[in-house]
């Protein structure tokens, strides 16, 4: 009798603690409780609950705590001070796999708010304990155990080095090819975590073979594995040279196209992000890109999307074109200097504008071909403006003069040059006046039509200091006409001749 | 005697006195003739001593003319040999710039910058963008093309699943449905399904839903293009492979029929 009755209260007290938990746990789902849960020092009551003999209510538990500091970064350092962390890390290697879930999400959420907290994760062991997670079967802790680890490693380099250390890039390769999607995803997003912060740290991932499984799942349907995909790819190139070049050899260029007209923006985004990276290295990689169609594709990405996303894409065809002036000439062959003018009306964020501008003024600083054909499509103008407009950026004025100048120097084209002389403000105008200079003495149409349209009146009214090399400039393209047709448009050549009237006496 | 001996002794006197006058004289003229006899042989040695030196003169100008020509012929020689040389390395020069010219002009157009193979780069890459936006655009199509059966098939899937919810809505000879009232030109779709979907008992089993299709005649799949093949081929190996446990409720359609008649009474 009494025995059942010693029982009966255990299992009430156990019921009660169960409900509590679960309770919490929901409660904590939303983030307007958290304040009035941590005020009321739900903290101190989990921990202990943490380590009770029941082991649903130890996960249960976990995954309270976790939601907690997933939402709020001082709960999450509680967690570290209330020493809860050792105790995860050593209960990871023996309990069951609800309670793993769960203690990796803790440690998840712990890892994701600041690089301190994640150094406390990873001073407590539990990158190890994390590492032996994810040789588990189950897929959830597997996926919940990479989800932490890329937590941790996307603070810095640091970090990154200890996850690397405990040898976790292995595990992660292998995880990827597991069947599960969501478990794919995270573990690709890890990679990418881990291989952006320095060289060596992408050259360990890439040594364990991460490209070519990598390289497989471009083509899979889910969107989100895409984005994944593409990105630790992009993290992996960026570094240098001979990592570029494995990713090329991975042979994903012409498949990695089709992935340009994917109907997420992210995954587009993502995909030209690579195409930049891998084309700011080196001349070959760019023509490797170029050889299969990517220009094409990039223009009509550019075409097709709005805002923000478009800069990877402008920074690309500026890549390209900075290597040399063939590849320049494949870019304007591709009528990418429409689209850039295109861009450079319809953005109106500043640095999306200098990037424009910066791509413009690579295509146009190799030769005369180049510079005429951004002067064709109407730029110089545009660009002035831009570099005169008070309300732009430092940056942007400075990238605008830059490419103004660059541009101007190869110039050879004179209709588009002559709405630049009006408007220019006299440093641009130096160069302006040095490119008439240099193609009126030649050309004889040139300069029947330099005089027609108004452009020697003008030159006549610009002032210069003798002895500068505007004057100079000047004084050659006044050597091209004869002495009648300056004086004529000379100012005040009319008062001067009025007033010879004023001397004249009729014979 | 005396006579002579005064004219010997006037004689003798004359004679001293000539004597000593030609003395005198002599003495006096051994000078002159001293310096004369003097200038004269001087003169005379010199004459020698030029004739001398004249040959001397001559016989060496002329072996200095003899070696100075001997000298000079050879270097003329020399320089003329040096000039035929240099004339010759000149030539070749010449030759071998001509050759370079040409092969280095060579070299550059074909090998290092190549204008019609530029040109011709250039057209094949326009060429190859074309290609691949319309490849591109393909696979776009067909990509779009996929996703929208898709969504069909899901659409279909749920009208079909509601349709078996709402069997009980199927309109009598009696009595018309919700779905089919009088008032319309033609029946609504849903009393279309209602008609085709053959009832079954809801299990949770997920096969049910693919079941179902299979229920539906063949004429609704003649609106699908050909690609909803594929899932029905699957759900009957599914079928197959997994033979679900045939409804329990026969007597409880009847029951249900029953019911919707009793009901169908009192709604009259």
């Amino acid at each position: 009798m009494s025995q059942r009755h010693v029982v009966q209260v255990f299992e009430q007290y156990q019921k009660a603690r169960m409900q509590f938990v679960q309770t919490v746990a929901d409660l904590a789902n939303r983030p307007q409780n958290i304040e009035l849960l941590q005020n009321a020092g739900v903290m101190s009551l989990l921990c202990p609950l943490m380590l009770d003999v029941v082991p649903s209510i130890q996960h249960t538990a976990a995954l309270a705590l976790g939601r907690l500091a997933d939402n709020s970064e001082d709960l999450a350092e509680a967690v570290v001070k209330e020493d809860i962390l050792p105790q995860l890390a050593h209960s990871l290697a023996s309990q069951n796999r609800f309670y793993k879930k769960a203690a990796a999400f803790v440690l998840r959420a712990v890892a994701k708010h600041s690089p301190e907290l994640s150094q406390a994760v990873v001073a407590c062991r539990g990158v190890d304990a994390l590492v032996l997670c994810l040789e588990e079967f189950d897929p959830g802790v597997k996926e919940a155990a990479a989800w932490a680890l890329g937590n941790i490693a996307r603070h810095n380099a640091a970090l990154s080095q200890s996850v690397v250390d405990a040898g976790a890039v292995p595990l992660l390769v292998l995880s990827l090819l597991e069947p599960e999607m969501a478990l794919k995803r995270i573990a690709a997003s890890t990679l990418s975590d881990i291989s952006k912060h320095t060289p060596e740290l992408a050259q360990t991932v890439v040594d364990t073979g991460a490209i070519a499984h990598l390289a497989q799942m471009i083509l899979s349907p889910d969107t989100k594995l895409k984005r994944q995909v593409f990105a630790a790819l992009t993290q992996i190139s960026k570094h240098s040279v001979s990592l570029a070049e494995m990713v090329i050899e991975a042979e994903i260029f012409p498949a990695a196209m089709s992935c340009l007209r994917d109907p997420d923006e992210y995954v587009k985004k993502n995909v030209v992000t690579l195409m930049r990276e891998v084309v700011k290295h080196t001349p070959e990689l760019a023509q490797v890109i170029v050889n299969c169609g990517g220009l094409e594709a990039v223009i009509d990405y550019l075409g097709n999307c709005h805002g923000n996303v478009r800069l990877p894409g402008i920074m690309m065809l500026g890549y390209v074109a900075a290597h040399s002036e063939s590849l320049a000439m494949a870019v304007i062959v591709s009528k990418g200097v429409p689209q850039l003018a295109l861009c450079l009306s319809e953005e109106s964020e500043d640095h999306i504008k200098a990037a424009t501008v910066w791509s413009v003024g690579q295509i146009g600083h190799h030769t005369p071909e180049h510079a005429k054909a951004v002067a064709t499509a109407n730029l110089l103008p545009k660009i002035l403006e831009l570099y005169m407009n008070a309300s732009s950026s430092e940056d942007l004025q400075t990238k605008s003069k830059k490419a103004l100048k660059s541009v101007l120097q190869k110039c050879t084209y004179l209709p588009s040059l002559e709405p630049l002389l009006y408007e220019a403000p006299s440093n641009i105008l130096k160069h302006v006046v040095c490119q008439f200079s240099k193609v009126l003495p030649h050309d004889s149409r040139a300069r029947r039509l330099f005089v027609t349209s108004g452009g020697l009146k003008k030159v006549q009214e610009i002032e210069a200091e003798p002895g500068s090399p505007l004057q100079e400039y000047i004084n050659a393209i006044n050597g091209c006409f004869p002495e009648e047709i300056v004086r004529y448009y000379s100012p005040g050549y009319s008062e001067a001749l009025l007033e010879r009237l004023d001397d004249y006496q009729p014979a | 005697d005396m006579a002579e001996l005064l004219k010997i002794k006037r004689e003798f006197e004359e004679f001293q006195k000539e004597y000593c006058c030609r003395n005198r004289e002599a003495e006096e003229n051994r000078e002159k003739e001293n310096q004369a006899a003097t200038q004269i042989q001087s003169w005379f040695r010199g004459c020698k001593v030029r004739a001398y030196l004249s040959h001397l003169h001559k016989k060496a100008i002329i072996i200095q003319k003899i070696w100075r020509g001997f000298t000079a012929r050879a270097h003329v020689r020399q320089m003329v040999k040096a000039a035929y040389f240099i004339m010759k390395m000149n030539f070749y020069e010449e030759m071998a710039v001509r050759i370079q010219r040409r092969w280095r002009g060579f070299f550059v157009r074909k090998h290092i910058h190549n204008f019609y193979a530029r040109k011709k780069y250039m057209e094949g890459l326009v060429m190859k963008n074309e290609l691949v936006r319309r490849e591109l655009d393909q696979l776009e199509e067909l990509q779009k093309r996929e996703r929208d059966c898709l969504d069909m098939v899901k659409e279909h899937t749920a009208k079909v699943y509601q349709a078996q919810r709402l069997h009980h809505l199927l309109s009598t000879k009696q009595c018309p449905g919700v779905f089919n009232s009088p008032f319309r030109p033609a029946p609504h779709e849903m009393e279309l399904l209602l008609r085709q979907v053959k009832y079954q008992a809801p299990t949770r089993l997920a096969s049910r839903g693919k079941a179902c299709l299979l229920g539906i005649p063949s004429s609704t799949s003649s609106s699908f293009p050909a690609t909803l093949g594929s899932p029905l081929i699957k759900t009957s190996r599914t079928y197959s492979s997994r033979p679900i446990l045939p409804p329990i409720g026969n007597k409880k359609q009847q029951v249900m029929m029953v019911k919707t008649l009793a009901i169908k009474d009192i709604n009259k």
